[in-house]
Order: C-alpha cells, then structure tokens, then sequence
C-alpha cells in the first residue's frame, strides 16, 4: 500500500501523529538498545495500537521480537480468537505463557476470597517467562492517564532482577533519550504510548482504521449487576452467584482484562465515532471499570513493586 | 478559610461554568497540535489548586478519580478534599504531603491537547524540574501575589532559560487576597522583568490570577478590568509554537537500519530515525557523518505511506539512491550544512545524582542516537543557582549542583549548539558502574 498523504503539504505535525511519532522512536530504541525484547500482547485495544505501531516502526522487515501474551485462562474467547487472527496476518511469532501452568507448578496460587482474580498471579507467571526466554526488555501498551502510580512512571521502567519497581530511585528521563544500560539479569519495562490518553488511542484507532475485537462495540450479553457493575457472565468460574439475576443488556466494553475483572458499560456505541463521542462525555475513568485497582488506594503501586506491569 | 490547595469536589464544580464549550468534534480533533508545559511550585502556592481547575474545568478528572481522593481526604483526617492528592500518584508522597517526582497530567480543548509535566519545586527537586522541562515547550511559573519575586521564582526562571523553553507564563496567583491590585501586580511584574533581563527569555507572558476562585485561569476576570490579557487557558491554547521547531539545519540521527530478510523487499535498506531538525526531501543530496559519503534521499516512508518530504519530530524511514556504509549513531545530514564534529566539548551541566561528578573520571555519554565514552577535563566553574553567580574553583558537582564543564570524548560526536537545537545539543551522562543516568548537558560549543 503506496499513498501519498495530504500532510506533505503543510510542516504542521497534529498531536496523534507527534504521540506516533514519540512512540516510533521508543521501539526503535528498545529494538537497537536490547538483545531480547518482546511485546506484551493482550489482545485488548492498547496492545493493538502498539502492534500498528510496530509495523509503522519496523516494517517491510519482521518485527525484531516476539509478541508475548501472559493467558490468565479468564480471557474473553473473542480476544483470543482476534489474537490468533492478527498474529497470523502479522505473521509474526506469539509466546504464549500460561498462568495455570504456573499453578500446577505451585509458583503462583489462585487469590483467595468471594472475587477471584488471577491478576496477582499473572507478576510470577511474566517473571517466569522473563527467566525462561531471557527477556530483557518487554513493551508494554499502559498510559500515565490510567492511573496515579503510573503517572510517575518512566517511559523505560528499570526492574531489578526480581522484576520490582522502586519508584522512587527511578533514572531521570530527560529529552527524548532514553537509558537502556542493565545488568545481566535485570530488565526494563518499556511504555511507548505512556503519553497517550484513552481518548487519543481511540482516536488513533479511528484515524488509522485499526481493526479491534468486537468486544469493544455494543453487542446482546449476559451480565448481572454485582456491587454496582455490570459483570458478564458465562462458563464455569464466571457463572452468576447465587441469589443474581442474568440480565440480557446491551452493553460494550470500554477496557478488556480478564472475565473476572472487567466490567461492561450500558452502552449502544456501535461505531468507533459513538465510541469516541461516549469517551468525550464520560464522567468516569477507564479503570473506574476494572475491579482490581479498587482494593485500596496505593493498589497499583503496591503490585508494580512485585513486578507486574 | 482553609489554606488554598484544599477544596472539596463541589468547590469545583460549581466555581465556574468553563466545562460548557468544551464538546469535541471529530474533525477538530484530528486537527489539535499538542503543548507540553511545565508547573513547578511547592504546596503553598496554589499550583495543585492551579492544575485541579485545569484538568476539572476541561473534564479531564473523573468522579471516580474525585471520589477516591476525596475519601482518601476523609480517611485521613482532612476537612476538606485535598486537590494535590489527584496528583500525587506514590504511597510516600500522600503520606507525607509532599511532591517528590515529575507527575505527567494530560487534558485537552477542542483546540489542544496539553501534557503538563508537574514538577516540585524545592530546591532538592532541582534534577526533576530539569527532567519535565527538558521536553516542554512552556513553562509556568506561579508567584503568589502576597509574597512577590521570591528565590524560588530566580530558580525556575533559571532552569527554564537553561533549558530553552521558548515561552515562560508568569501567573501572579493569588490576586484575591491581595484586592485584585493592579498596583501589587505592577509591582511584582516590573521585579520580574528586571531581573529575568538577564536570561535570554523571549516570550514572557504575565497574568494576575486567583487559581481558588477561578479568575483568569479560563474565564476573563470581571474582578480586574483592568487587565486587558487573556485568560491563562485561552494564552496555552493560542501561544505559537509551530515556529520554535529549527526547520533549516536538517539533522538526523540513524536509529535503526530496517533491512527485510525476504525475497519480497530485497532491495529495501532504510534508515529509521527521528528527524531531529530542518525539513529533508526526496531528492536531496545528502551526507552520512562520520563516514562523509555523500547520496541522495530516494524515497521517505514509514509503514508503507511514503511523503515528499519530512520534519521534525516525525519518525520516518529514509532510503538513499546508493549503497553507503550508513548504521545506528551515524547522522544524516546536508554536504553544505553539517553539525559540529569535535571530541572536545563544553556543556552546562546538571547532576542527578547522590554521588558527586568527579574531574578525571569516565562516564559514558548518550548523545542523539550515538554512544561514546568520556572523560570529565575540568569543572570550569559552578553556578550558584539562587544568586546565579560563578563560583570558580569548585572541586565538583554534587546532587543538584549545574556547572559548565569541559568534556573529552573517546569519538568525534556530531553536535549544534543547544540553543541552537534542543536534540543534537543534548546529552546525557551514565555512570559506568551503576547505569544509572547521573548527569544531563546542554552543549555551548568546542571547547576553547
């Protein structure tokens, strides 16, 4: 695909294409900086626009890394299928890293308690596909917007070798150049579109025709209302307690994590303009529907020291 | 009344009716440049209350945002809802009511998007505030009103010149407790001219502001007629900044050279980068440093969407008409326009870290996408940075401390001037032993 693009007219660089632009750069860094790097890939909206971004940073060659998805085994099967489907048209190589393994092994273990999530058992299941592949450095799609502890994060997110964040010896970041020395051992977390907002992705995704899950636009879906959200429902461990009510609703997903911490959003957005028009006049943040973040006030900074994204 | 950096929620949203006008349509989004600003201020000078206006005002904060600090407020002691707490994104600076690190804040209108690098102020903050002004292309100072030109205000006023941030807004906050008094505003605007006379500052904005009720930071004031300026969002939305991009000497750094294995482009070589200055076009003649072959530029791309020609900051792929040894660190640039060559280099310098610069020892250096080792010649002397004197003969350079700095280099680097260009002007400075990023330069020339 040739074209010529209208911009060449005008110097005047719009601020999705600056972001672009910045996020360009960082790959290319990561790429020339690392011997091991891989690209966390989830399948949700975020890692979509790094993987379009790659193929901007990188292409007509191959991707200079894997593609890794660390499987919760609590994915939507929509985003599975739209993982297997992309990597085979990127035709690219996807690690997949299976928590479930890790709790056979007795490495990580299922939380305890009336909400189970495996995001906690997600951090040893990354460490050990760290270890295992030597990864050295891993990109991952997360953005300051989303969160506080984030907010102060570095685009390079240095990781000693028990994968933890010490936010505050973080390594100045200054201009666009970035510092990618380690040891053996230790590795980086790498954020190319930190500087993106929820709205600027979607943007992005409209502006660039960047195929996503249908998950993200309205459809019919079984939810019941639990501690104030929408929670889908569907097989075993995700069917509705006792004493819920399933609920048949129109609803779309504004964040896809896992099944068991996601919520879905009353929405008739069917279009990526609804989309955008819905995120511009939302009055609640992304994370607002993810459940995990909501035990206590310092919930992401406690598990980023552990090691997780 | 409480101190001015606590409100509560309602506060906010009932002190001004700013949110109205703010609807988002498709195209003008997709036409919006982008600002990045820098806050520096410490708790007591309304910069929290400041920011809070600013990202409540352009529906940048959400109600879940609002209520967790709110209750996080409530839960420890506090009467009202603590703004800063919105901002304040670690553990230990919640617990102990301070900023300690550059938190990045995102908002935008439907003419900008602006990223806002929230720097604390102190004096033992210094490094950060150099951190969030090396990429802003505006600073705001806050000065309350009450208090005038104070130390702290030299300083940022300082680094925002040592680092070249083209436009610096000087907010004279606080104008309520002060009667709106154009006389007090004179006042603190003529101390500020004289003494910033001696920066090289261009574009100076002043704006008398009260950040608690609201006046002036996006609505026109009714307190102080007198005034005739912008409001302070209206100012960030329509600053110029298209112009502070060097769009004459072409500059750019090979990061990357993109070579497919396969049969389907194999004659594709391009060189990824990012243009760090000047306007490249296909057809250009150009040289590769430090080999000095020279070529033209055949095609520019990136993902499969080619241009004529391209600018900075864009990233793009750049093919040369012929085969020439060109690989990661190099420069491409113009044979008639070329940047400094030189292992000897004279750079101002801020220390980052605990351990002190030592004159004699070896650092490696980041400069563009170049590594080299060097080796520090001389301390040539120290800035005082709240007198802004020179102190000669200092024995180095702690936490905080800048300098100017003679450097010695293992390879030629390929470099402007900074005030000439932010990105081949630049450097930073890595201690061998430990990795981490100790040092930041702001190259002056060769030394002489």
């Amino acid at each position: 695909m040739t074209q010529t693009a209208d911009s060449n007219a005008h110097y005047k660089l719009t601020h999705l294409k600056a972001l672009e632009a910045e996020a360009i750069h960082i790959m290319r860094e990561v790429a020339a900086q690392f011997e091991k790097p891989a690209l966390m890939f989830s399948g949700g909206k975020d890692s979509i626009v790094m993987v379009h971004l790659a193929k901007k940073a990188f292409r007509p060659a191959k991707f200079p890394f894997p593609l890794l998805h660390i499987d919760t085994g609590h994915n939507f099967p929509e985003a599975l299928d739209f993982r297997d489907k992309l990597c085979e048209e990127l035709g690219e190589r996807l690690i997949v890293h299976k928590v479930q393994d890790l709790i056979d092994r007795g490495i990580a273990t299922e939380d305890p308690g009336p909400y189970p999530s495996r995001n906690r058992a997600q951090i040893p299941t990354l460490l050990d596909a760290i270890e295992k592949y030597e990864f050295d450095a891993l990109f991952g799609g997360a953005r300051r917007d989303e969160e506080k502890a984030r907010a102060k994060e570095r685009i390079f997110s240095f990781r000693d070798d028990f994968g933890q964040w010490d936010p505050k010896n973080q390594r100045p970041e200054l201009w666009n150049m970035y510092n990618g020395r380690h040891q053996m051992g230790e590795n980086i977390r790498v954020f190319p579109i930190s500087n993106w907002t929820e709205m600027d992705v979607w943007q992005y995704i409209m502006l660039e025709n960047i195929e996503i899950p249908d998950l993200y636009f309205s459809h019919k879906r079984d939810v019941v209302e639990r501690r104030g959200q929408l929670v889908p429902v569907g097989d075993s461990p995700f069917e509705a307690r006792e004493g819920e009510a399933i609920i048949n609703q129109t609803v779309r997903f504004r964040t896809v994590g896992d099944m068991s911490c996601t919520a879905a959003t009353d929405s008739p957005a069917a279009t990526l303009e609804d989309i955008v028009a819905e995120v511009a006049a939302a009055r609640a943040s992304e994370r607002g529907a993810r459940m995990d973040d909501k035990t206590n006030e310092a919930a992401m900074e406690d598990r980023k020291k552990e090691g997780y994204f | 009344m409480a101190s001015e950096s606590t409100h509560t929620a309602e506060d906010l949203s009932t002190s001004t009716n700013a949110s109205q006008g703010m609807e988002f349509s498709t195209d003008a989004y997709l036409d919006m440049d982008l600002l990045r600003f820098l806050t520096c201020g410490s708790v007591d000078d309304g910069k929290s209350t400041l920011i809070g206006r600013l990202l409540y005002d352009s529906k940048s904060i959400f109600e879940d945002q609002l209520e967790a600090a709110e209750s996080a407020s409530l839960s420890r002691g506090d009467q009202r809802m603590d703004l800063a707490l919105l901002t304040d994104g670690l553990r230990a600076e919640r617990e102990q009511g301070i900023t300690i690190d550059v938190a990045y804040r995102y908002f935008a209108t439907p003419k900008r998007k602006f990223i806002i690098a929230d720097c604390p102020g102190h004096v033992q903050y210094t490094r950060n505030m150099v951190t969030g002004a090396s990429t802003a292309n505006l600073a705001l100072i806050l000065i309350d009103a009450r208090h005038g030109v104070i130390e702290q205000s030299r300083r940022h006023s300082f680094i925002t010149s040592l680092l070249r941030i083209p436009h610096l807004v000087v907010c004279v906050n606080k104008m309520d407790l002060v009667d709106w008094s154009e006389e007090e505003y004179n006042k603190i605007r003529e101390d500020f001219e004289e003494f910033a006379a001696r920066f090289e500052i261009t574009d100076i904005t002043f704006i008398p502001m009260s950040a608690l009720t609201g006046d002036n930071v996006v609505n026109r004031s009714e307190n102080m007629e007198w005034y005739q300026g912008p409001s302070l969002l209206h100012h960030l939305e329509n600053v110029h900044i298209a112009g502070d991009r060097d769009m004459i000497d072409p500059r750019f750094p090979v990061q990357w050279v993109i070579r497919p294995q396969g049969d389907e482009h194999h004659d594709y070589r391009g060189y990824g980068g990012q243009v760090a200055s000047g306007v490249f076009q296909v057809g250009d003649d150009v040289i590769a440093l430090p080999s000095g072959m020279e070529s033209k530029i055949k095609s520019i791309d990136i993902g499969g969407e080619t241009f004529q020609h391209a600018s900075p900051p864009q990233s793009v792929s750049i093919q040369l008409e012929t085969d020439i040894d060109v690989s990661r660190g190099d420069m491409i640039c113009r044979p008639h326009n070329q940047p400094t060559s030189g292992q000897d280099i004279d750079a101002m310098v801020v220390w980052m870290a605990e351990t002190p610069m030592v004159v004699g020892k070896k650092y490696t250096i980041r400069h563009t996408s170049n590594e080299a080792r060097c080796v520090i010649k001389e301390l040539r002397y120290r800035m005082d940075i709240d007198t802004l004197h020179r102190v000669e003969g200092a024995a180095d350079l702690k936490l905080n401390e800048i300098g100017r700095v003679s450097f010695r280099t293992t390879k030629p680097l390929f470099f402007d001037p900074y005030r000439q260009c932010r990105a081949t002007g630049s450097f930073i400075i890595v201690d061998e032993q430990t990795n981490n990023t100790v040092g930041a330069a702001m190259i002056l020339g060769e030394s002489s």
